[in-house]
């Protein structure tokens, strides 16, 4: 069991959660996610490691189906059933020279972690980090104290720069030489912004995020096209070149069990199918 | 044997086992042979003709512990060990009449125990030694339990959240109950070995870690599928046959909702491949509720699964198509065909069968919404490729001498990963003489 020590919510469907895990803490690395799996019928669900302090390991995650849904309902001192990692390479960190870090919406949990290491690499780090509006934005005090320069935006204009990641990054590509891009948020975000430095061959990263089972390069379900390959996110990724991935085919895969995540949402709500007769609870 | 046909909707166990009275007669066929050929055909060497007697005479405990000398997985092997080729293969009734139902003898001792009270085996006094044990399969239950016995400290590292690998990912509950693997793997640690779940070695446990035992025997198997590499694989609804029994097998989506796993059930399914594999998964998928066809590209006799798993997809109704081979998955977004193409044979080639080659213009398409390829794992390529000096062929198995050792010192291997993907009872036989090298090895020291 894999107790969970600190369990807060960060913003409207977002929560952060520290999880014992002494394994994966001693050698988690920048790039890399675990796990999880909830209890005894429970799924299992990778997650980006977005920081490690001691023998602990926090993950930031959305609510968007049933795992994620009853991950936000457990408290500090309760346990996950299973935790295992880090899984998947490390990101390629070195001295790039400027590198940006863009991190949207729940992305935004794997940044800092990757920018603290491209700074202790000696890389002069530029972070951006978007949300829709200014209450979704996460861990900014954060990524504040470990980059250089550190640019928000909103695609609502609350708080930062009225607009996306991408404005930014346009910009910076103008104006500075870059050495490294890592771009981390949902795939078609991953995709527009990855399209921007492209024309100016600066190397870009993207952080993957397919479905998988095991995660440890036995089923295939993660398998990704990248380059005209065929690749496995949980082994040979999960970041890959951006300027290589399919992203088409990334984004049909993740959908696969759409009907089956909705109906396992409302099997969590309504245990007995969301027949009326539970008690009337939901 | 229950009629298979009312299992299609069930993942229960198929064959039911011997009774006490039939054992006890099946036992009695035994002509106790002086130079015994089964106890050459077993790749563990379990002396047979003396357990077999203990059955005759009615002394199960007797009989269990003759075989748990050489075999500390008992009822795993009875129930999935090709005994058709290997112990009852070389009986000597077996020319004239039927062999003696070895295999169902030794799975009755080794339930009949499970039922009566399972006794641990003897450890010899603790030597000190360290031995680290990658992955929990067949070859590193196999090796753990040797190398316990032997008096060494064992650790075994299991990457996912269940100890057992293929037994409990791969083979489905219908042939082999997931409560017996865990009750024999309860054996196992039972002599002292630690069993240590969620450890990725190469991530959560570092090569240097690793390499810090006094010795490390990796049996890490071949989990890697294979792709046809043909177009339309990624669309949604195409399955490696390792993802799409993971799912059933050990995440339980055949109870989906109540387990949180799902997988497309397909209302027609077609599964690619020939061995035991293609047969389980089509046999999962039959219990699954699709009507199910099988295509694989030479004839039926070529089929290498077993004999008994074959009849057992007909009689549960799978459709097999022979003499064909997917070319092609169809679709827009989710599978809705398989286009594939007649094969015809051609000259015998290395491993004795005829090869298959494509009839041009023979295409034809079955229509599916779920397409699982089973045509064969390598092995994992993880943990065997951050340790560099480790040789290896050119599809990935580790390069190993008669022993097990490989070309690091302390570092054996066996099974899957070091023979290619074969049958649980060969990753055990090479196991075990691997366990006995190493033992020689820490007690030369």
């Amino acid at each position: 069991m894999y107790l969970v020590e600190e369990a807060t919510q960060l913003a409207d469907k977002v929560f952060q959660m520290w999880i014992h895990a002494p394994q994966v803490a001693r050698h988690a690395r920048a790039g890399q996610f675990l796990i999880l799996r909830i209890d005894e019928t429970g799924e299992r669900i990778p997650i980006t490691i977005s920081a490690v302090k001691g023998d602990s390991v926090r993950v930031i995650f959305m609510t968007i189906g049933k795992t994620t849904e009853h991950l936000s309902t457990l408290k500090k001192g309760d346990a996950l059933r299973d935790v295992v990692g880090p899984l998947g390479k490390p990101s390629e960190i070195r001295k790039y020279g400027t590198v940006v870090v863009i991190g949207g919406g729940v992305g935004v949990a794997s940044t800092p972690i990757i920018a603290r290491e491209a700074k202790e690499a000696g890389n002069h780090v530029i972070g951006i980090i978007g949300a829709r509006n200014k209450d979704l934005l996460l861990l900014e005090d954060e990524m504040k104290e470990i980059c250089d320069e550190l640019f928000i935006t909103t695609d609502d204009g609350s708080k930062g720069i009225h607009g996306f990641a991408s404005t930014v990054l346009e910009q910076l590509l103008k104006e500075r030489e870059l050495g490294c891009v890592w771009i981390i948020g949902p795939a078609i975000m991953m995709k527009v912004t990855s399209g921007v430095t492209k024309p100016y061959g600066v190397k870009t990263f993207v952080s993957l995020n397919p479905i998988m089972v095991d995660g440890t390069g036995m089923c295939g379900s993660c398998r990704v096209t990248v380059g005209g390959e065929t690749k496995f996110a949980c082994v040979d990724g999960p970041e890959f070149d951006a300027h290589q991935v399919d992203f088409g085919g990334l984004m049909q895969r993740q959908r696969m069990y759409v009907d089956e995540e909705k109906e396992a949402l409302e099997h969590f709500h309504h245990p007995h199918g969301g027949c009326g007769c539970c008690g009337g609870e939901h | 044997m229950t009629d298979v046909s009312e299992h299609v909707t069930d993942f229960n166990e198929v064959n039911k086992g011997l009774s006490e009275e039939n054992a006890v007669l099946e036992a009695l066929r035994c002509m106790n042979c002086v130079r015994p050929s089964c106890v050459k055909g077993c790749p563990v060497c379990i002396d047979i003709p003396a357990f077999v007697e203990k059955v005759a005479n009615r002394d199960f405990a007797g009989a269990v512990g003759v075989v748990k000398e050489n075999n500390m997985l008992p009822a795993i092997c009875g129930r999935v060990c090709p005994q058709e080729t290997q112990c009852e293969g070389s009986c000597i009734l077996a020319r004239k009449e039927k062999p003696v139902s070895i295999g169902a003898l030794e799975r009755f001792v080794a339930d009949w125990e499970r039922e009566h009270g399972v006794k641990t085996p003897e450890v010899a006094a603790p030597t000190g030694k360290k031995v680290a044990v990658v992955g929990s399969g067949p070859a590193g239950l196999t090796a753990a339990a040797e190398l316990a016995r032997m008096g060494h400290s064992v650790t075994v590292f299991e990457s996912l959240h269940a100890a057992g690998g293929v037994l409990m990912y791969g083979i489905p509950n219908f042939r082999l109950p997931k409560e017996i693997v865990q009750a024999e793997i309860e054996q196992v640690k039972a002599l002292g070995v630690e069993i240590k779940l969620n450890h990725l070695v190469g991530r959560s446990v570092s090569t240097e870690e690793l390499l810090a035992y006094d010795a490390v025997f990796l049996g890490t198997g071949a989990g890697l599928p294979y792709f046809m590499g043909i177009e339309g694989e990624n669309l949604c609804g195409v399955y490696s046959a390792n993802e799409f029994l993971t799912r059933v097998n050990l995440m339980h989506a055949n109870c989906f909702p109540g387990f949180d796993t799902p997988v497309k059930r397909g209302a027609k399914v077609v599964v690619a491949g020939g061995g035991n594999v293609a047969m389980d998964a089509a046999r999962v998928a039959r219990r699954l509720g699709a009507e199910v066809t099988l295509v694989y590209r030479r004839r039926e006799e070529d089929l290498p699964a077993r004999a008994v798993e074959v009849t057992n997809a007909q009689a549960e109704g799978v459709n097999f198509v022979c003499c064909a081979n997917p070319v092609q998955v169809l679709g827009e977004k989710t599978v809705s065909g398989v286009e594939c193409v007649r094969m015809e044979m051609c000259e015998l080639d290395a491993s004795g069968r005829p090869k298959p080659s494509c009839i041009e213009g023979s295409n034809f398409v079955l229509e599916a919404d779920v397409f699982i390829e089973a045509i064969g794992q390598g092995p994992n390529p993880l943990l065997v490729s951050m340790l560099p000096a480790l040789t290896r062929e050119r599809r990935g198995n580790v390069i190993v001498d008669e022993d097990g050792q490989t070309t690091i010192a302390r570092v054996y291997a066996a099974g899957d990963v070091a023979t290619g993907a074969a049958t649980v009872i060969w990753a055990m036989g090479s196991a075990k003489k691997a366990a006995a090298a190493i033992d020689r090895m820490l007690r030369a020291e």
